[in-house]
């Protein structure tokens, strides 16, 4: 759906979402990254189970909250990337520890 | 319709006698308030609760322990009737101790009550920490806790669903509810009531004021001086999480939809419901004191609500001398008590006399006797 328009160069780091060592560049939030991912989804909800992706891409709809780097949700769309950074697709309830 | 009997206060008091009545036959009609008025049932924590209750009142600790012995029974009418599902949980309660010290005060206090009821098998226990965490497999307990009590018959419901269960229920029997029915004034007709509404006028032969903290000025109207005043209750809620808390501690608990709720506050704040910062850091702080992991999950909401407070804080059940056919009834734990108003304290209501058993919550105890 989403792609990058250009290669980030000397800025590359990469970043593990689900596992998957996929490349992205500094200065850009973890939400952009989700979006040019296969899997259009980032979460499913708790209430429903829908699959849910980034939507406002500002910090108010909360659509986007993922598990990075053992925190549950997390707003994705306000958490820039950071070299090594793990981000897990959220699925359902968070748990606690998470 | 004319009603048999009119009960004005919609909250979770009123709509259990009126869902009660409606079971027993009787012609009722339930006048709910107004989205503006105090709700204290539409704030409420959601414990069914019993430890920890009715020191220097035995009669207290019998009603609630005999409310809580009819609430399976009563859940699953509601439930059957209403297709609505109560979330009632009985696994027992906890009160979490922070230091030794009080823990052996919980202790303590829990034993008074035990001797104040007698010598029968008691229904708490003291655990220790290691008994505590055997019991919590999915939490890390904080460095300060000590241990809690458990109390066996301790448990915890949806307060909200109750609240549209009964109401609901009393349509299912053949009742009849108003929302923003606000009662004016009270008259007597004969051997009547007639209720002043906005507008137009009620007529019944017997009427139940639960009208929460809007009951003294109409239980003036029918000669009973009931004494009371709000207690602010603060409470705030997280986002949903995987199940982690198998049963409710007071002051915090997990619902079945996951959320967890923190609580309560008691502010004296008079008849305001605003909410504070300095609540919510407050309860925030205990509660990371008690589950450190809670300090990373998201808050979604902060609410308030005025409690129902007698001078001794608890219920007032009275029918008037100078209007017989008026009765009364206040408490502030309306979710503990819904089964027993529903059953007994209905049953009463309908039979048109509350019986010797009710005598230690007469508001007449709050008189000052005359000066010799």
């Amino acid at each position: 759906m989403f792609r990058k328009l250009h290669d980030p160069g000397p800025q590359a780091v990469t970043i593990f979402i689900d596992g998957r060592p996929v490349t992205a560049e500094l200065g850009e939030s973890v939400a952009a990254v989700l979006l040019r991912q296969q899997e259009g989804w980032s979460r499913t909800t708790p209430v429903s189970q829908s699959p849910r992706a980034p939507y406002c891409m500002m910090g108010v709809c909360f659509e986007c909250l993922v598990e990075i780097d053992g925190q549950g949700s997390v707003q994705s769309c306000l958490t820039p990337v950071a070299n090594g950074m793990h981000i897990a697709r959220q699925q359902g309830r968070r748990s606690l520890s998470a | 319709m004319r009603p048999d009997i009119v009960v004005i206060g919609g909250g979770t008091v009123g709509a259990a006698i009126a869902y009660g009545l409606a079971c027993k036959r009787q012609k009722v009609l339930l006048l709910d308030g107004d989205d503006g008025d105090f709700r204290a049932a539409r704030a409420n924590f959601g414990l069914v609760w019993l430890q920890g209750k009715g020191l220097g009142m035995p009669a207290y600790q019998a009603l609630t322990r005999d409310s809580i012995a009819l609430w399976r029974g009563f859940t699953e009418q509601l439930e059957a009737e209403t297709a609505l599902d109560l979330a009632y949980e009985q696994n027992g309660g906890l009160a979490f101790c922070l230091g030794e010290q009080a823990f052996e005060k919980r202790r303590l206090d829990l034993l008074r009550l035990h001797n104040q009821r007698g010598d029968d098998e008691p229904d708490w226990e003291m655990l220790d920490r290691s008994a505590l965490e055997r019991l919590l497999p999915k939490v890390t307990l904080g460095p300060d806790v000590a241990g809690a009590s458990f109390g066996r018959r301790d448990g915890h419901a949806n307060p909200l669903r109750l609240l549209a269960a009964l109401h609901a229920g009393v349509l299912h029997h053949g009742g009849a509810l108003r929302h923003r029915a606000r009662v004016q004034r009270i008259e007597r007709s004969g051997t009547d009531f007639k209720l002043v509404l906005d507008g137009e006028t009620l007529t019944a032969p017997r009427i139940v004021i639960a009208a929460g903290l809007g009951s003294p000025e109409l239980a003036r109207q029918v000669g009973l001086d009931v004494p009371l005043r709000p207690e602010r209750g603060q409470v705030l809620v997280t986002e949903r999480l995987e199940p982690f808390l198998p049963l409710p501690a007071s002051g915090l608990r997990q619902t079945s939809e996951g959320t967890v709720m923190i609580g309560a506050t008691k502010d004296h704040s008079g008849f305001d419901v605003s909410t504070t910062g300095e609540a919510a850091a407050r309860l925030s702080r205990k509660t990371v004191q008690i589950m450190p992991a809670l300090a990373k999950v998201g808050l979604v909401r902060q609410w308030a609500g005025l409690r129902i407070l007698t001078p001794d804080s608890y219920p007032i059940y009275a029918q008037s001398q100078s209007h017989p056919g008026a009765f009364v009834a206040l408490c502030h734990s309306g979710v503990t008590l819904a089964a027993f108003h529903a059953e007994d304290l209905a049953a009463a209501i309908a039979a048109g006399a509350l019986p010797e058993r009710f005598s230690p919550f007469h508001q007449s105890r709050f008189d000052v006797p005359q000066a010799a």
